[in-house]
This record gives C-alpha cells, sequence and structure tokens, in this order.
C-alpha cells in the first residue's frame, strides 16, 4: 500500500483535529537497510545540532547512511524543523550484560538525545519504518513528505487536536520507539502514575504529552517483559474485579496477577488506541469504551478508525464493519 | 506562694434558667467537674477536659464552656503552653505526658493540596452509572509475571503469588490495644471492619476472645513488648504487622501503668495482673536491618507463608531509606505513620517535636522505591492525621495504597479529641478500662457509626476519583499530577512532586 489511501482517510476525519498536527507511520518502507535501525530525527538547525548525534551514534556504532528526508514545501505548513534520517547500526559488544544488546542500545540513546534537549529530537527508531509528522493538517503533512511514494505494509496515522500541550512537530503522533508505534485518540487521566511506573525502568518522558508512555508501555510489557500482545492489552485495560471474580479458577488466577503485577500501568481515561510492529496491528479502548473505535475487514487487510467513513474511504468494497466491546483488544497479524 | 495557681483552661458555665437540676451531668462527668450542692449543681471548671460528656448529655443545653477564660500576657513566643510547661516541670521535675496527636501549630500540608477534576478533553465518570473500583490489594507483588500460552490458547500462570489482603477501601482502622482503649470501643471498630470488607490492627494488647469473631479481619501486631504473642495469637489474624515505631512518638517505647492492667488485660497481654507493661524503645532482638528482615521471616515462617507481614515504622527523617530497606526484606508492607499520629499517651515534646507530616514521608518514601524499581513489590500504607476522605485521596495520591484512621474512628464512637486519653477516665467510654465508663459504649451502636464512617467516606471517594475520570484506585495512587499545591513553598513542593496550582 502506498501512503495516498491512508492520506484520504485521514482527511475525512478534519473535524476531529485543529490543523496542529499530523502524522503517518509505515512499516516496509526501507527494504535497502532493512537491518539498520532508521533513525528519524528533527533538527532544529542541521549546522548546529546534527554533530553532537552522529558523534553520539558513531561512538556506540555505525552510520550506514544518512540524509535529509525529502520534503516539499507547502503553503499551509511551516518548517520548523529539518526532518533527517540515519540507518544505524548499533555495536552490540557495547552492551555485553544485555540480552537485546542492539534495541537497549538504540532505546538508550533516544531517551539520552531526547532528554538533552540540545536541537534534536529522535522521533522514530525501528528497523524498515518511519513515522512521518509535523505540525499542520493531515493532507499538508502528507504532501510535505509525499508519503504517496512510499510503500508499506502497515499504516497507522493520526489527526492532533491538542489540549494537553502545544501543537509541536514532537508531539503530534504516531509516537514510535524501536518496533512499537502508536496513535492514540483520547486523555489518559492515570498519566502520572504511568510516566512515574515507566520511568523507574529508564524511559525518559519527553514529548509532554501522554501518549508517549503508551508506547513506552507496549514495549516494557511486550518486548522486555516478553508478555504476548493480547496479554499485555490486557494489562492495559483490564476487566473489572467484578468480572474477574466470576472467571473459572486458573483464568481468575493469571487475571487478578496481571492487575497485581501491572497495577501502575493500567490507563485510565477515555482512548481508543492502534499501536504496531513489525508483525502485527493491535487496536483497543478504554475498559468504558469512552472513545469510539471501529475495525473492518476486506481480504487479508484489516482496517480500524476512530470513524466507520475513514475505512470506506480507503477502502469502499469493505466487507465486515464493527465496533468492538470496550476493552477488547483487535488484532491482525502479518501473515507469515 | 511561689507559682501558686495557674489560670484554668476552660471555664464551665450553668444557665440557672435553663437548667432543671436531673444532675446528668454530675452522673456523666469523670473528671469531678460537677457535685451537688443542697439543689444547686456546684461547678469546678479547674477539672474540666473539655470532653463535651456534660454538653453531650444536658437535656436543656444549659451548659457552656469557655477556652482560655482567663489570659496570660500574650506573647508569640511565651505561649500559654510553653509557660505552663515550665510551672508544671518547676514543680514536678518530670516528663510531661500528653495523649491524641501533634498539638502544635504546623501548617496541615493536606489543606495546602488540591485536588483536580475533568472538564471537556476528558469526561468525569458518574459512580451511580458506572464502576469505580476501590478494592486495593495488599501485600507483595510480583515485578513479572510468567505466563505461558498453552495449545488451545489457555493461559498458565507460572509466577508463585504471594498472599495479599483485600480491602474493599482503601481505608483501614489503626492500631489501638486493648489497655489504650476499652473493649467495647475494639469490638465495635472490628465488627465495623468487618462490616465495610476492611482490616483492624489489635495494637501490642493482645487478641481478646470477644474479637476472635473479627479475627479475620484483625492484623495483629508484634511490638517491642511482644504482649500476648504466642503461635495461637499470629495464627487468628488475618496478617501481622511487626511495630518499630510510631507517629506519636518515634524512637520511644510505650507503658501501660499497672493500674489499669485489670484480670482481663493480664490475660490478654499474658502480663500479671497489677503489674506495668513496658514496651521498651527498640526491640531487644533488631538492632539492624538484617534483624528486622529475620524477625520477618521468622514470622513468615511461623504462619506458614500463609500470612501478609507488614512492617509499621514511624516518620522520621530517614523514613525513605528505611521503608527501601524494609521492603528488600519478604515483608510485604510498610506502614508509615506520621508526626500527627495519635496515641493513648506521649511525652509532649515527642509528640509535638519528633518526626515529619505523613505528606512528606509518603512522597519520599514512595519515591525512593520508585527510583529503586521495587515500588509495586510492596504496599505502603499512610497513617496519622487523616481526618476525611480528602486527606485519603490525597495521601493515596501522593503515593500510598491505603491508609490508618484512627483518631477519626474514636471520633465515630462519640470522642471529642480532647487529649486526655493517658489518665484512664474517658468519659465516653473508649479510652478507659472502668467498668462503668466502658459500659456506657454501646458496642453495637458504636460499630455502626464507624461502619458510617467509613462508608460515607467510601462514597466520597468514588465520587472524587469518578470527577477526576479515574474508575479504578490504583490509577491515583501516586498519581501527583492530579494535585496541585497551594501555598506550599518551592522545596516542599518538589518533594512532594507536585506543581503549584495554576501550573
Amino acid at each position: 500500500m502506498d501512503g495516498s489511501g491512508i492520506r484520504q482517510a485521514l482527511c475525512m476525519m478534519n473535524e476531529r483535529g485543529s490543523g496542529e498536527g499530523a502524522g503517518y507511520v509505515a512499516y516496509g518502507i526501507y527494504p535497502d537497510y532493512r537491518d539498520c535501525y532508521a533513525l528519524h530525527v528533527f533538527f532544529d538547525n542541521v549546522r548546529e545540532n546534527k554533530g553532537i548525534v552522529d558523534a553520539t551514534l558513531t561512538q556506540w556504532g555505525t552510520i550506514e547512511h544518512d540524509e535529509a528526508i525529502p520534503t516539499y514545501d507547502r503553503p499551509n505548513l511551516r518548517a520548523v524543523h529539518t526532518p533527517w534520517r540515519y540507518f544505524f547500526k548499533p555495536d552490540p559488544s557495547l552492551a555485553p550484560a544485555s540480552t537485546s544488546p542492539e534495541d537497549d542500545i538504540v532505546s538508550a540513546l533516544v531517551m539520552r538525545i531526547n532528554a538533552a534537549r540540545r536541537g534534536a529530537l529522535i522521533f522514530s527508531s525501528g528497523k524498515d519504518l518511519g513515522v512521518f509528522k509535523a505540525g499542520g493538517w493531515p493532507e499538508d503533512v502528507a504532501d510535505f513528505y509525499r508519503i504517496e511514494d512510499y510503500e508499506g505494509y502497515i499504516w497507522l496515522a493520526h489527526n492532533r487536536y491538542p489540549t494537553n500541550t502545544p501543537g509541536w512537530w514532537g508531539g503530534a503522533h504516531p509516537f514510535n520507539l524501536l518496533g512499537w508505534s502508536v496513535v492514540h485518540n483520547g486523555e489518559i487521566t492515570s498519566y502520572g502514575t504511568n510516566r512515574r511506573y515507566i520511568e523507574s525502568f529508564g524511559y525518559t518522558c519527553t514529548m509532554f504529552t501522554d501518549t508517549e508512555v503508551v508506547a513506552y508501555l507496549v514495549d516494557l510489557l511486550v518486548r522486555r517483559h516478553g508478555l504476548e500482545i493480547d496479554i499485555a492489552v490486557r494489562a492495559l485495560a483490564p476487566p473489572f474485579w467484578e468480572e474477574i471474580d466470576r472467571m473459572p479458577g486458573p483464568e481468575r488466577e493469571w487475571n487478578s496477577a496481571l492487575r497485581l503485577a501491572y497495577a501502575p500501568a493500567m490507563m485510565n481515561g477515555p482512548f481508543a488506541i492502534v499501536a504496531a510492529n513489525r508483525d502485527m496491528m493491535v487496536g483497543f479502548t478504554d475498559r468504558g469504551k469512552l472513545r469510539p473505535m471501529v475495525a473492518g475487514e476486506c481480504g487479508d487487510r484489516l482496517y480500524i478508525s476512530s470513524e466507520e467513513a475513514a475505512i470506506r474511504a480507503m477502502e469502499p468494497r469493505v466487507e465486515s464493519i464493527w465496533m468492538p466491546a470496550a476493552g477488547e483488544p483487535v488484532i491482525g497479524r502479518v501473515a507469515p | 506562694m511561689t507559682i501558686g495557681s495557674l489560670p484554668p483552661r476552660y471555664r464551665i458555665g450553668i444557665d440557672p434558667v435553663r437548667c432543671m437540676e436531673c444532675g446528668r451531668c454530675i452522673e456523666n462527668c469523670s473528671y469531678g467537674v460537677f457535685s451537688r450542692d443542697g439543689d444547686k449543681i456546684q461547678v469546678n471548671s479547674r477539672n474540666c477536659t473539655a470532653c463535651h460528656r456534660c454538653i453531650a448529655c444536658c437535656p436543656r443545653d444549659a451548659i457552656s464552656l469557655e477556652e482560655h477564660p482567663c489570659d496570660y500576657r500574650s506573647h508569640p513566643l511565651w505561649t500559654r503552653e510553653a509557660r505552663e510547661a515550665i510551672y508544671n516541670q518547676a514543680r514536678t521535675g518530670r516528663i510531661i505526658l500528653a495523649g491524641m496527636g501533634n498539638a502544635l501549630d504546623y501548617p496541615v500540608i493536606f489543606d495546602r493540596l488540591v485536588l483536580d477534576a475533568c472538564q471537556v478533553t476528558n469526561p468525569s465518570l458518574d459512580p451511580l452509572r458506572e464502576p469505580i473500583e476501590l478494592l486495593t490489594h495488599l501485600g507483595k507483588k510480583p515485578a513479572r509475571l510468567d505466563l505461558r500460552r498453552r495449545e488451545g490458547g489457555n493461559v498458565e500462570l507460572r509466577t508463585a503469588l504471594t498472599p495479599n489482603l483485600r480491602i474493599e477501601t482503601p481505608i483501614m482502622i489503626g492500631h489501638m490495644s486493648y489497655g489504650a482503649i476499652s473493649l467495647n470501643a475494639q469490638v465495635a471498630m472490628a465488627r465495623a471492619a468487618e462490616e465495610t470488607g476492611t482490616y483492624m490492627g489489635t495494637g501490642e494488647g493482645g487478641l481478646h476472645s470477644a474479637i476472635y469473631p473479627y479475627q479475620d479481619r484483625m492484623i495483629v501486631q508484634v511490638a517491642s513488648g511482644r504482649f500476648g504473642v504466642n503461635i495461637d495469637y499470629l495464627e487468628r489474624g488475618a496478617a501481622i504487622e511487626i511495630k518499630i515505631g510510631q507517629g506519636a512518638k518515634p524512637g520511644i517505647g510505650g507503658h501501660l501503668p499497672g493500674e489499669k492492667v485489670c484480670a482481663d488485660i493480664s490475660r490478654t497481654r499474658m502480663i500479671p495482673e497489677g503489674s506495668d507493661a513496658i514496651s521498651p524503645a527498640p526491640h531487644h532482638d533488631i538492632y539492624s536491618i538484617e534483624d528486622l528482615a529475620q524477625l520477618v521471616r521468622g514470622l513468615k515462617e511461623a504462619t506458614e507463608w500463609k500470612k501478609p507481614v507488614f512492617v509499621k515504622i514511624a516518620a522520621v527523617h530517614n523514613v525513605a531509606a528505611i521503608a527501601a530497606g524494609i521492603a528488600r526484606s519478604p515483608a510485604d508492607a510498610v506502614v508509615v505513620d506520621g508526626f500527627r499520629g495519635g496515641t493513648g499517651a506521649a511525652p509532649t515534646v515527642f509528640r509535638d517535636h519528633v518526626g515529619i507530616p505523613i505528606e512528606a514521608a509518603v512522597s519520599s518514601v514512595d519515591k525512593k522505591l520508585r527510583d529503586q524499581g521495587i515500588r509495586n513489590e510492596v504496599s505502603v500504607i499512610a497513617s496519622g492525621g487523616i481526618r476525611g476522605s480528602a486527606d485519603v485521596a490525597k495521601a493515596i495520591a501522593l503515593g500510598a495504597d491505603a491508609v490508618y484512621i484512627g483518631t477519626a474512628a474514636l471520633a465515630a464512637m462519640g470522642c471529642r479529641v480532647c487529649g486526655n486519653c493517658y489518665r484512664g477516665l474517658c468519659p465516653w467510654g473508649i479510652a478507659t478500662q472502668r467498668p462503668d465508663l466502658v459500659a456506657r459504649l454501646n458496642p453495637d451502636e458504636a460499630s455502626e457509626q464507624v461502619a458510617n464512617l467509613i462508608r460515607a467516606w467510601t462514597l466520597e471517594l468514588a465520587e472524587l476519583l469518578g470527577a477526576a475520570g479515574i474508575n479504578s484506585i490504583e490509577s491515583l495512587r501516586g498519581n501527583r499530577d492530579r494535585l496541585r499545591g497551594y501555598m506550599l513553598d518551592e522545596s516542599l513542593m518538589e518533594v512532594l512532586d507536585v506543581r503549584g496550582v495554576g501550573a
């Protein structure tokens, strides 16, 4: 799929945005650098800020290639940052104690460079994927990057109506860390609890927005703690105790263990979230379903959206459309 | 004459027009303020403690009470209390005793923190229509889980869980011993704990057989005197609490005078009748953190690892590091008792001057445990000066899992916080062992009132959570983003990790 379809779908929902932020992520767009971490960076000023990123990356591995991400001026979009991309291979021998040295090095570098606030922000750090976001309306952001030039097998997109933080480029969705990308509609009332929990595992929240913790929580639960995605979703939006108490023995046992162990990871408040990695896409809402989420299928494709109109704009021949229950994940896996 | 009479603290007046000389005040005042003189009622205001018993039972509202009817020359440094303590000690050469909690005029941090509510960007929740979960689990929790998917899709839990206490509301009743309070008071609170799905502490007074019916709701205490402790006692309780210190008197032990040790108390505490029950300042088998860990393990071993073990410490300057040490033992929860915590009797100098406020203590304990990555593995219980559901919500937002209440539960049974608990003459039948006074407290009525109080706070908590768009208590825990400091100084806001109002 090239990016034109999702651009069209996202523009259907412009009344859900305010023109201050939009973004896209696509998986499978860098086949030539499949084994490299594709780091997308916003530079405030390439001349001033790039040196430090180059130096840090070289210290921890090899930059196979780097270049400015091609952009095309749009009258309604003021380019306040220069988007850049690095194809980076970390040196695993530098993190000998780790069981996943490459991921650990890259996630630590992302945290460190972003927290330092030296005019460089890494907003995308996975392999063979890329986030494209900016402050503006969805169509302007899409045209700024010409996302129709990219061919991917999973796409996520988001149109922002910022409330908590101003519409800055880093605050636009999707949020990404390593393989996981997240788009989110909602406001997480448990943010303070979630942020303090996730920070105790070495993550640093730098984007001034609640969605960031979702990406880190998914990374922690799935990558570092090894939970399967549906179980991770269950930890983030768990069943009520009343339901758990009614479950049969072993099911009750693991469900209550999950709530106890991951109480601070549980997300509260209204949300609909779609997360993706190279193998799957998963959508889920808060357990009261205070934000809309619709899913649709057509052939081997899965669509998840806030509105049915967006799905139909992208796929007029959609075969089934349904409203998933509160807290119930919709998971689409990439066929091997 | 050197010092002479001090001005009376209170003045009791009887309105002669309203008074019908029924004599209820005479019968009810255990401090001897009232006496009959022919057909008149005589008043000796000097005996008054402002316990309000006379006012509560006067059918004609004829009694008035005035505090400090006679002033000293006002002085900001040489307060009335400072001067009177000197007169008292000049006469006696002794340590001054006091009851209830800290009586100095420190700012109350809770009252300088405000809670949040939702508007527009996220919906507030209506507890009448949507579930709001207050269910809380106290005890050790695994840092991560080993969950395996079996063939057929079933999930298997391979991590062994430690038993937790499950409370319907994050409000428990703290440790007040039989001896410090009457058996009727204890029975009433135990029954209330059972009715409201929560737990209550025994204090270091043993477990009287009258409490056995509620033993599943009791947390049995092991303190430095080891009073009442044997295997039967440990096995009866739902959980065990090792008391290291108390917020009202950090660093010192306790003392129940021999005159209070009646036959029943002697049996329950397992000490001779009439002997002083002295709890030493330290546990004589705990001189370091590893000794404590050994005791925790020993108690767990004795009860076959079936019962959670809590450790209670007073909130002192280094409370966070101490709590982190406790968290690394097999202990399930750390109880932090702030400097406003109540007591039956404590030296005034300790009650008023030693320790730190619970708000700061809980914040720093929560932060320290998070910094070490073990916050969710252990529970934190806050106590000491919790006056209402707002304090509960704020304590939880600052990082507590649950709270203990003490004075509030006593007040629900009539206590007027007069602070004379150590004298054993409590006219409300609470802090006394005199049979005629104890009989005044009807456990049926009192338990209903304590249960009502817990229910009312629970309802209010659900409303506060709903307004904040939170449907489960764990999402409030440590969520300092939902608090703002109002007129707090910057260094304290840093400790509390809250921003100021408007920020």
